[in-house]
């Protein structure tokens, strides 16, 4: 007798996730191909939220282009401001005061925990627990204060400028960041028991979306995605700018190369900026905290590109000038835009549930990726 | 609010002095229950016993009743929920509406009566019209042999634990229901992941209760609880500890609450089965979750902890009680726990909490046998 199969074929089911979901960090759209709760496919659509930012900075005086960069990564636009200020420098060959690099290194820092407590509230929502958002969104809300009386803005703040920053720090602003930092570290170890050693936590975490440090190296990933892969990159500690070679700091690396890793990785960050940021208010000296610029700023006719290590990854600008008063062509290495091109790949064979908390652990944000 | 606030979060002496409002209200609900059970209730005695000569009256007063305190208690227990998971989470909760916010869930159950009822273009409309109703009505019914205390009960019927485990399991047709009849691909992912949870969790549920009938040889709730006067169930036979946590997490996936909150998994499935509902509709899932929440406590209350027993209150008081407590420890794993991914829940059912239940049957059937 002959035995005849069939096989059995559905042709599943496409969903889109986004851009309007809660879970895909933006207006990020995902086109997913399931088979029952099995991913068979992934296409990320982006650009939902393009600016031309890249275009219109040619058309802006090279300091009128750095209110832009708060909109690139919003949850850390002191770090975009700095990548692009120090481009200009380079461009223009401004020196910056040593107070004000301080600053900006205390300034970014602060803005890297409020970063990393972002990622932590919305990945532990990702994964199904709630409460971990309002607890990290609580330590947030005490930076934010803390940059609002610097700045005056809670998540545009356009204060790092070329040549220094805008003004100095205000009265007082020493003691209440150390008052802030004792109460922080406390918390974040909360945060951490919460859901480090949690069970669920881990099962959820531990082995999914392994990026293996070839892979991560093929994608040019950076930041705490390659950390997280195994690799000692950190451009804090390969080219160090400001005052971060002067500053003593460890940069966490775990080899997993899973979500876990990722997501370690953050929650170790956060105490390495604990530190950097005790050392600034320490070591600080008084003196100018910018250079003036000229009234006509025209650097002469070339090219310049900065990198800087900013919460999601390497944050570089390439920035041409011709001799004119706007630069000619301006272009943004979004380390996002870079992590989102893993995710085709990560996704394959996944369920659904992990769709998310791979998305999540990547971190995105889509205002760097679309610009 | 402004004054009670600090930037970390709610002060220290409103806190306390919320607690004091809170431990006051309790204690005048108590008070009054007392004060109540001990009136002289024999003026009403016509009106029951006219009630109660007449089958199809006698019927219709207690659905009446039962379908009333299902409405009733889960606009509290809704409340509840919100204040408790505000307090995990170093927030008030509702504030606004009443006092403490005590009438935010009326506020939001007219806000629903109110809202336009959408039905999807493409929708299965009798399945998308059905859904709500299947979803809610077995949760309904079980309430029909829930025993609040010995003459408290809509119907003492002999097998009750099996009747009230048979018709819950109706509440996954209503859902898939739901899942299919909106022509929603989150949904439909939704509807089925709460089926195969629904059916699969129910098994060592029902092995749970069939090991406490096996220890206490019968089936109906009330003498469930009759023959745990002076000692619960779970003190007297400790086989029935295991048990219990076993009873605990299968109950939890039963209401669809995390870690088991896949069916709806907001940040996957945007609100799983019920995504495309609205209004009414929607109000009656919500309905059935709280509803079936309740039940859920109720019936581990019969169970493994003296159901209505306990001294000076009044027995359905105690009953309410400790359902409520139930249900809190409930709230309490559900703000703490991330969600599970569906074939973690899945092997969780099938490797660990179907042996578990089934080994702990076995014993439990030992003993039985052995005891005198």
């Amino acid at each position: 007798m002959q035995i005849t199969t069939t096989e059995i074929s559905s042709p599943g089911m496409t969903v889109n996730m986004g851009p309007q979901h809660p879970s895909t960090h933006g207006v990020l759209r995902l086109v997913v191909q399931l088979d029952g709760e099995v991913v068979v496919n992934c296409r990320p659509m982006i650009g939902y939220l393009h600016r031309g930012l890249e275009k219109m900075m040619e058309a802006r005086r090279y300091v009128q282009n750095v209110p832009f960069t708060d909109r690139l990564d919003y949850l850390s636009s002191l770090n975009c401001n700095l990548a692009i200020s120090q481009a200009i420098e380079r461009i223009g060959g401004l020196e910056v005061p040593e107070r004000a690099q301080y600053i900006r290194v205390l300034l970014c820092e602060l803005n890297r925990l409020a970063s990393h407590l972002v990622f932590l509230g919305t990945f532990a929502t990702d994964v199904g627990a709630t409460t971990v958002f309002l607890y990290a969104f609580r330590e947030r809300e005490l930076i934010l204060d803390l940059l609002e009386a610097m700045t005056g803005a809670r998540l545009t703040y356009n204060w790092i400028r070329p040549g220094g920053v805008a003004a100095d720090l205000p009265e007082g602003f020493a003691d209440r960041t150390r008052a802030f930092l004792k109460t922080f570290l406390p918390a974040l170890n909360d945060n951490d028991r919460l859901l480090t050693r949690n069970r669920v936590f881990r099962a959820r975490c531990e082995g999914i979306g392994v990026i293996p440090r070839e892979m991560a190296i093929a994608y040019g990933a950076s930041g705490p995605v390659a950390r997280g892969s195994g690799l000692d990159f950190d451009i804090r500690k390969r080219e160090p700018y400001d005052v971060y070679d002067r500053l003593e700091f460890d940069v966490p690396v775990f080899p997993e190369g899973d979500c876990m890793a990722r997501y370690r990785v953050r929650i170790e960050e956060m105490r390495q900026s604990v530190r950097i940021i005790e050392q600034c208010l320490r070591d600080m000296p008084d003196g100018e905290v910018s250079t003036k610029l000229p009234k006509i700023f025209k650097p002469p006719a070339g090219e310049a590109y900065s990198r800087t290590e900013s919460p999601r990854g390497e944050l570089s600008f390439f920035m041409v000038s011709d001799g004119g008063q706007n630069p000619l062509r301006v272009h943004v290495r979004a380390p996002s835009f870079v992590h989102l091109s893993l995710l085709p790949e990560l996704l394959k064979g996944v369920k659904v549930a992990d769709v998310i908390a791979i998305l999540g652990s990547l971190d995105t944000v889509l205002g760097e990726v679309d610009r | 609010m402004s004054v009670a606030t600090t930037p970390m979060g709610v002060s220290k002496a409103y806190k306390a002095g919320q607690l004091l409002a809170g431990l006051a209200i309790v204690a005048i609900i108590l008070i009054l229950s007392i004060v109540v059970a001990h009136l002289p209730w024999g003026w009403a005695q016509p009106i029951v016993s006219f009630i109660g000569e007449r089958p199809l009256l006698n019927a219709f007063v207690k659905a009446f009743i039962v379908a009333n305190f299902v409405a009733v208690h889960v606009l509290f227990l809704i409340w509840w929920e919100r204040k408790f998971a505000g307090w995990l989470q170093a927030r008030l909760g509702p504030m606004h509406t009443g006092w403490k916010g005590l009438a935010q869930t009326v506020a939001d159950a007219v806000k629903l009566l109110l809202k336009e009822d959408i039905v999807p273009a493409k929708a299965d409309y009798p399945l998308f019209a059905l859904a709500p109703y299947l979803a809610f009505i077995p949760t309904l019914m079980t309430f029909m042999v829930l025993p609040f205390s010995l003459t408290w009960v809509g119907c003492d019927y002999p097998l009750g634990a099996l009747y009230a485990l048979a018709v819950s399991t109706i509440a996954a047709l209503g859902i898939l229901a739901a899942g299919w009849g909106g022509n929603n691909k989150y949904a439909l992912l939704g509807g089925m992941r709460a089926v195969a949870q629904l059916i699969s969790y129910e098994i060592p549920m029902v092995v749970v209760v069939l090991t406490v009938v096996c220890m206490v040889n019968t089936m109906s709730l009330t003498q469930i609880v009759t023959r745990q006067e002076g000692l619960w169930n779970i003190v007297r036979y400790p086989i029935l500890i295991p048990a219990f946590l076993i009873y605990l997490v299968c109950s939890m996936a039963e209401v669809n609450r995390a870690p088991f909150d896949l069916p709806e998994a907001e940040s996957e499935l945007v609100s799983g089965f019920h995504t495309e509902y609205s209004g009414m509709r929607f109000a009656f899932f919500f309905l059935a979750e709280f509803a079936n929440n309740f039940f859920t406590a109720g019936f581990a209350v019969i169970l493994f902890f003296g159901g209505w027993l306990g001294p000076v209150l009044p027995g359905p008081v105690w009953f309410t009680l400790k359902a409520l407590i139930y249900i809190t420890i409930m709230m309490w794993i559900r703000w703490t726990l991330p969600r599970l991914r569906i074939d973690q829940m899945m092997g969780f059912c099938w490797k660990l909490l179907v042996p578990a239940s089934l080994a702990v049957l076995c014993v439990a059937a030992l003993w039985a046998v052995s005891l005198p």
